[in-house]
């Protein structure tokens, strides 16, 4: 029966010439390959955040008096909401987690170097975008934790100089942080993120085609000079199979986490009642709220906060160019920026420790 | 002076010099007729004559204008303690203790006078303290007991509102306590002094002390401030009521009432006491130390057997809210959302209140139909939490299908490679 189906395609559509250059294209297999699937697991967790945020967007109703009750709903009434739901929040967490190892990998096996410089910059903004959709996705339940981790979030954007306030009214939708606030963030959430997103993951996506995968530059001179050592497998179907593995693999974890640590809902949001005592980020932006709280109140004769702002700026800005700081030739290859890497993966981990710690 | 031009030599710099003095005077002509010379002397004699400016200056009197020539009469701007002091100046001297009532009265007793300063404030203080214990004990000359300045303070009084104020809710107690809590001071009343060590270990206390609930009774709350007396035995239910309403009129519902009254029993006090008021548990209608039912009745009797049976309906219904609590909160722990069951709990904690507020009409019949209602709240919230936990194991079961499928596609998919690459 799928010869026969695979028969009908092909009358029509030509489907083996359709699927020729993916039988053409080869992944290089060296010791360091199971790297490459770091960035299929974060597209299959794309996948699976836009499937169960559809199913969502069913149930949800974004406004200061319903949202919470909504979302209640969803986990008590609605059959298997809580799993939906439970997944999206698990899902969400493990796709930034991916994300991050996709793009210390990349950096650590210099996959970013000529001619893929276009293909960082682009998983950087994905990188960035993804952040942005976990920051408009936590408020959306509006309980008390989101809406006060929003609330000190958007005053660290109001911190930056000149921009700062006008931002932080947009992203607000007024002085503080209310119902206008939640249906702004929904909006952001479910349409200006995804948008963006898709061009972007498209883009990447693309790059990715056209230049095939990086091989570390200590094992691409070993080829050159050797090409008989080169080894490499075909995309489909040997590589494909392995990733979809990893696929299985992070559907098997996620379901686990649903199911044996149901994502909580809390306490609906009050606007009214004080912030609860040592209220934190969700752990991807705890390194930076760490940093902020270590650095005094005034360095010079600017305001600590405000530093603190634009350095991450800086850093930001800094590590979208890395690949234009970086040579192509393996010979000139910058070992500063290796250094670099390693110091900045060791800063994210400690003071993510040291900040779910602190008190 | 650099204004004047430098050009009469010495005729100008007897200008100047004249000008200078001219401004000197001024300045000490002003500077007597702002000063108190009271204070001159009084800032440096001891007490109980000893006031300083730092002292008087926290006085709501001072605050307001007034001077100590307002209490004291005399010349306050005049330097010479003779005159100032003089009776032609209309200094009273030290102001006796009998007077004080009145001398406080000519101004706190008159409306137009006091409408300048807090329209709000009464005027009906002295009227009150004439029918006080300690007005009329005053009035047939005991000048041992209490007047104004006792309780409010002299010279650095403070409004009643202000936290250091001798009668602030937080310090009345204090403030009664410093003579009725002292048993040489109170010999010869032939009234307990124990009343302050009781009512420190009371539930009242806690909530003014521990809870910092400025609305929790204190000393005047049931005696009354300036009108201060004991409440009658007859009247103790009164007092109470002002705050428990709800168990006053269950109260009024109940056999008890006239009872009590026949029996001239103080009402609330009898079960409940006066200045030594415990947070009432329900062992109260037990049998044990704490019970106060077996105190005037029979064991076996009928009210025994009412007692028993309304025991053991508060108890069945606080059980019942526990093991509710236990059941969701293990479902809480497993992840499970419950939070609308746990919004009812508060009703069944509620209806438990009410039954515990509907003791005080000792009948069953209405105690009952709260007890009931919260059973009903309980029982569904105890449902729930064992719901969620039945929930939680599916749940748990269906992951385990969920891993035995992905562990099977993995499988598949491995040997499938391996059938492929090999």
């Amino acid at each position: 029966m799928f010869a026969a189906l695979r028969n009908w395609f092909d009358e029509r559509f030509d489907w083996d010439n359709l699927i020729a250059p993916l039988r053409h294209k080869t992944v290089p297999t060296h010791r360091l390959s199971y790297w490459y699937f770091l960035g299929g697991i974060t597209l299959f967790l794309f996948g699976i955040q836009v499937a169960t945020g559809i199913l969502l967007l069913l149930y949800y109703r974004p406004g200061a008096n319903e949202a919470f009750e909504s979302v209640q709903y969803i986990m008590t009434q609605v059959k298997f909401g809580w799993l939906i739901r439970s997944i999206h929040s698990w899902s969400a967490n493990l796709m930034i987690f991916t994300a991050f190892a996709h793009m210390f990998s990349v950096l650590f096996l210099k996959a970013y170097r000529k001619p893929r410089e276009l293909t960082w910059v682009s998983g950087m903004l994905l990188l960035f975008l993804v952040m942005g959709f976990g920051f408009s996705g936590y408020l959306l339940p509006w309980n008390t934790l989101a809406f006060f981790a929003t609330k000190v979030g958007t005053e660290i954007t109001g911190q930056v100089p000149i921009m700062g306030k006008p931002m932080m009214i947009f992203l607000r939708g007024g002085e503080e942080v209310t119902g206008a606030t939640l249906t702004r963030f929904f909006g952001f959430h479910v349409a200006v993120l995804p948008g963006l997103a898709t061009v972007l993951l498209l883009l990447h996506l693309l790059l990715v085609q056209r230049l095939g995968m990086s091989v570390p530059p200590k094992l691409e001179v070993q080829w050159t000079v050797n090409p008989s050592a080169r080894r490499e497998m075909t995309f489909f179907p040997n590589f494909l199979l392995r990733e979809m593995m990893a696929w299985y693999l992070a559907l098997g974890v996620l379901g686990v986490l649903a199911a044996v640590f149901p994502w909580n809902l809390g306490v609906k949001a009050d606007p009214f009642v004080p912030a609860p005592a040592g209220i934190k980020p969700e752990w991807y932006f705890l390194f930076m709220f760490q940093t902020l709280k270590l650095i005094p109140s005034k360095v010079w004769f600017i305001d600590g906060e405000v530093l603190g702002v634009l350095a991450f700026g800086l850093v930001g800005l800094v590590w979208l160019l890395l690949p234009f700081f970086e040579s192509d030739q393996p010979s000139h290859m910058k070992q500063w920026i290796t250094g670099l890497a390693v110091f900045a993966l060791a800063y994210v981990a400690g003071m993510s420790v040291y900040g779910h710690f602190a008190k | 002076m650099a204004i004047l031009p430098n050009r009469f030599g010495l005729l100008g710099v007897a200008h100047d010099c004249a000008l200078a003095g001219c401004l000197v005077l001024v300045a000490c002509v002003g500077y007597g007729q702002t000063k108190n010379s009271c204070l001159d002397c009084h800032a440096a004699l001891p007490d109980p004559l000893g006031v300083t400016q730092e002292k008087f200056s926290q006085d709501i009197h001072a605050q307001k204008g007034l001077t100590c020539v307002s209490c004291h009469g005399g010349d306050a701007a005049n330097d010479d303690p003779d005159k100032a002091m003089s009776a032609k100046a209309g200094w009273k001297g030290n102001i006796e203790r009998r007077q004080i009532p009145q001398l406080c009265g000519s101004c706190h007793s008159d409306p137009a006078y006091i409408r300048q300063f807090n329209p709000s404030l009464r005027t009906d203080q002295l009227g009150q303290y004439h029918t006080s214990v300690h007005g009329q004990r005053l009035a047939a000359g005991d000048t041992k007991v209490a007047v104004c300045t006792d309780c409010h303070g002299v010279h650095d009084l403070r409004a009643p509102s202000d936290p250091r104020s001798t009668v602030n809710p937080v310090n009345v107690a204090n403030t009664c306590a410093r003579c009725h809590a002292d048993a040489n001071y109170m010999k010869g009343y032939s009234i307990p002094t124990d009343q302050f060590t009781k009512y420190s270990t009371s539930v009242h206390y806690q909530a003014l002390a521990v809870r910092g609930d400025l609305s929790a009774p204190t000393c005047p709350t049931c005696h009354g401030n300036h009108g201060a007396v004991p409440p009658g035995t007859d009247k103790v239910q009164n007092v109470c009521s002002n705050c428990h309403a709800f168990q006053d009129q269950m109260y009024e519902q109940s056999s008890h009432k006239q009872a009590f009254q026949a029996a001239s029993l103080p009402g609330c006090v009898v079960c409940h006491g006066n200045h030594g008021i415990t947070y009432p548990t329900d062992a109260k209608l037990g049998t044990g130390p704490e019970a106060v039912c077996m105190r005037c009745h029979t064991p076996g009797d009928k009210c025994d057997q009412a007692r028993a049976e309304l025991l053991v309906s508060l108890t069945k219904l606080d059980q019942a809210i526990r093991n509710a609590d236990k059941a969701l909160a293990l479902a809480e722990s497993s992840g499970m959302e419950v939070s609308e069951a746990r919004l009812a709990q508060g009703q069944a904690v509620d209806s438990l209140t009410k039954a515990r507020v509907t003791i005080h009409s000792f009948r069953t019949d209405l105690v009952d139909q709260d007890i009931q209602a919260g059973l009903k709240i309980a029982a569904k919230d105890l449902q729930t939490g064992r719901d969620a936990m039945v929930e939680r194991n599916r749940r748990r079961a269906g992951l385990g299908v969920s891993l035995v499928a992905i562990g099977m596609v993995l499988v598949g998919l491995r040997l499938y490679i391996k059938k492929l690459e090999g």
